[in-house]
């Protein structure tokens, strides 16, 4: 046992602190983006404060463009980009560019329908005492939505846990590639059962802690 | 204070056209309170969306304080919404912020200073009676209690106008009067014209100087509260007034009495009399009156008693007697078994 911790742990603290980077740095990218792109496309739906058809067409397209390929393709089609972005196609900051592109239109989606939940009657309230959209997206939509959006960041930061496992095919590590490279190439089985519990733990916290704030915004 | 001129709303819906409201006119003067009453779909929400432009009339004019809003530019029509406070069936309050928050966020956001969001959020919670409810979130609240949140929010813009889109409907017949008593205050006390819309005849007798009767789109009667229920001309207005008293019998009664008399209706507005008319009418005609149904509505500004009397006799005697009843001014309408 104290063998297995010895020769492990370093190997596993790294992978974590991979999948810690991995995910920390391309959700706040891809909230940066994705929340954005979430309101314009409740915005740009008929009837509300942006009513445009063609804008939210076109959104709409290139969000279910995005969501239709799958990450490992993704990962490879994206690469020249990539390069042009980062510098690099490999490592850490490789995989940080598609997975940032990979989340944010399944955050936008996800952000559209949490503000799709508020109650129009309130924002026709607001707009009606005469107070401007940009305080009305800020002080209504986005505040009244923020149990849902939790909810929905929460998800998105789960898949992303899982997304990240892709990334050792470009190098960048993570505790899915070692348990990949370890425990299914290497048949050390072990190292992929703890991988597998770390995994479970890391997903479980996350889901418990969006729960739980959700819960504390949520006053009905 | 509120015109309304030949205002329509056109809504296309799946390339047919739908006339929500058709060449409305509506004058509201200062102070005043005025009801648009009519069944669900008959436009009165679109009508009143239509004053602060919540919806944009297709075609007509909309005039607040002698301004033509529906000319205005988006940022002027910002500072004259600020003038006219909305509540809604629905109350639209925050959900997420407490009551207190619910009155000091818009307030914020509309740029009144600090010291002055304290001071009316506070000043017009009291006056709505929530002043030990600020901490509490809407979830916690009854809903005649939302919506004194609502009317409090309304009124901390300080407004000028209010507008009432079904305030009552959704609140049962206790709630209801304790909000008809409380926008009554306001409108005495601070002087704030009202515009109203609902479907229960209970709100306009309670708080209304004048009324619009609106079907499909169109204002089919309007007159003044009492006139309206003194002496009503469209069918639409007859049932609505049908719901607050029996006014008609059934065809079958009525035929049955009128083989011995008439069965009319009088009308006496504001107690004209204090003289024992019914007794007189016997003394003097060849009549016999009996009493079938009898009842008092009170209205803002007066009330009204509806009498319905068989008077038993001939038919010269019975018109006989309806003729000096109306000198003494009190109305009368014979019902017919057509009815």
């Amino acid at each position: 046992m104290s063998e297995f911790i010895e020769k492990w742990l370093p190997q596993f603290q790294q992978a974590t602190v991979e999948t810690f980077q991995m995910v920390g740095i391309s959700l706040l990218f891809s909230i940066i983006i994705g929340i954005p792109l979430g309101i314009l496309l409740v915005l740009s739906r008929p009837g509300q404060a942006l009513d445009n058809k063609w804008l939210n067409h076109l959104l709409n397209l290139v969000v279910n463009i995005v969501r239709s390929v799958p990450f490992i393709i993704l990962l490879f089609f994206i690469l020249p980009f990539t390069k042009l972005i980062v510098g690099t196609t490999i490592g850490v900051q490789g995989v940080i560019v598609p997975l940032v592109i990979y989340t944010s239109p399944y955050i936008a989606r996800l952000m559209e329908t949490a503000l799709l939940e508020v109650e129009n009657g309130v924002v026709e309230a607001y707009t009606a005492m005469g107070i401007k959209t940009r305080h009305i997206i800020w002080n209504v939509m986005l505040r009244e939505a923020r149990p849902s959006i939790i909810l929905g960041l929460t998800i998105a930061t789960v898949s992303l846990v899982g997304a990240t496992a892709m990334a050792g095919l470009v190098g960048a590590g993570g505790l899915g590639d070692l348990a990949y490279r370890y425990g299914h190439l290497r048949y050390e089985v072990d190292v992929m059962y703890v991988t597998i519990f770390i995994l479970i733990i890391l997903v479980q916290s996350i889901q418990s802690l969006g729960n739980r704030l959700a819960t504390r915004l949520k006053k009905d | 204070m509120i015109i309304l001129e030949n205002v329509s709303k056109v809504f296309t819906v799946k390339s047919k056209e739908v006339k929500a409201v058709n060449d409305a006119n509506i004058h509201v003067k200062k102070g005043e309170i005025h009801g648009v009453i009519g069944y669900s779909g008959a436009g009165k929400s679109t009508l009143i969306r239509c004053v602060n432009l919540l919806e944009r009339p297709t075609s007509g004019k909309i005039v607040i304080n002698g301004e033509e809003i529906t000319a205005l530019s988006p940022n002027k029509l910002g500072a004259t919404r600020q003038k006219i406070g909305m509540i809604f069936q629905g109350f639209n309050l925050l959900k997420t912020a407490t009551v207190y928050d619910n009155i000091a966020i818009p307030l914020k956001l509309l740029g009144v200073n600090k010291e002055e969001v304290k001071v009316r959020t506070n000043k017009y919670l009291a006056i709505v009676g929530l002043q030990d409810k600020h901490h509490h979130y809407p979830s916690q609240l009854s809903v005649g209690q939302k919506q004194r949140v609502a009317i409090a929010r309304a009124l901390a813009q300080e407004p000028e106008i209010l507008l009432s889109d079904e305030a009552t409907s959704a609140l049962d017949p206790e709630t209801t009067d304790s909000i008809l008593d409380l926008l009554l205050k306001i409108n005495e006390e601070f002087g704030i014209t009202i515009l109203l819309i609902t479907h229960e005849m209970n709100v306009i007798q309670k708080i209304c100087d004048y009324v619009y009767v609106l079907e499909g789109g169109s204002i089919v009667e309007q007159g003044t509260t009492i006139g309206l229920f003194t002496n009503p001309s469209h069918q639409t207005t007859k049932k609505f007034l049908n719901t607050i008293s029996q006014r008609n019998l059934s065809a079958t009664l009525i035929s049955q009495l009128n083989l011995s008399g008439s069965v009319i209706r009088l009308t006496f507005t504001g107690l004209v009399t204090g003289k024992p008319l019914l007794a007189e009418v016997s003394q003097k005609f060849n009549v016999k009156p009996n009493i079938l149904a009898a009842n008092i509505i009170e209205l803002k500004n007066g009330v009204i008693g509806n009498l319905v009397v068989h008077i038993i006799g001939e038919k010269s005697d019975v018109e006989s007697t309806l003729c000096f009843l109306q000198e003494q001014g009190v109305g009368t309408e014979e019902l017919r078994d057509e009815n």
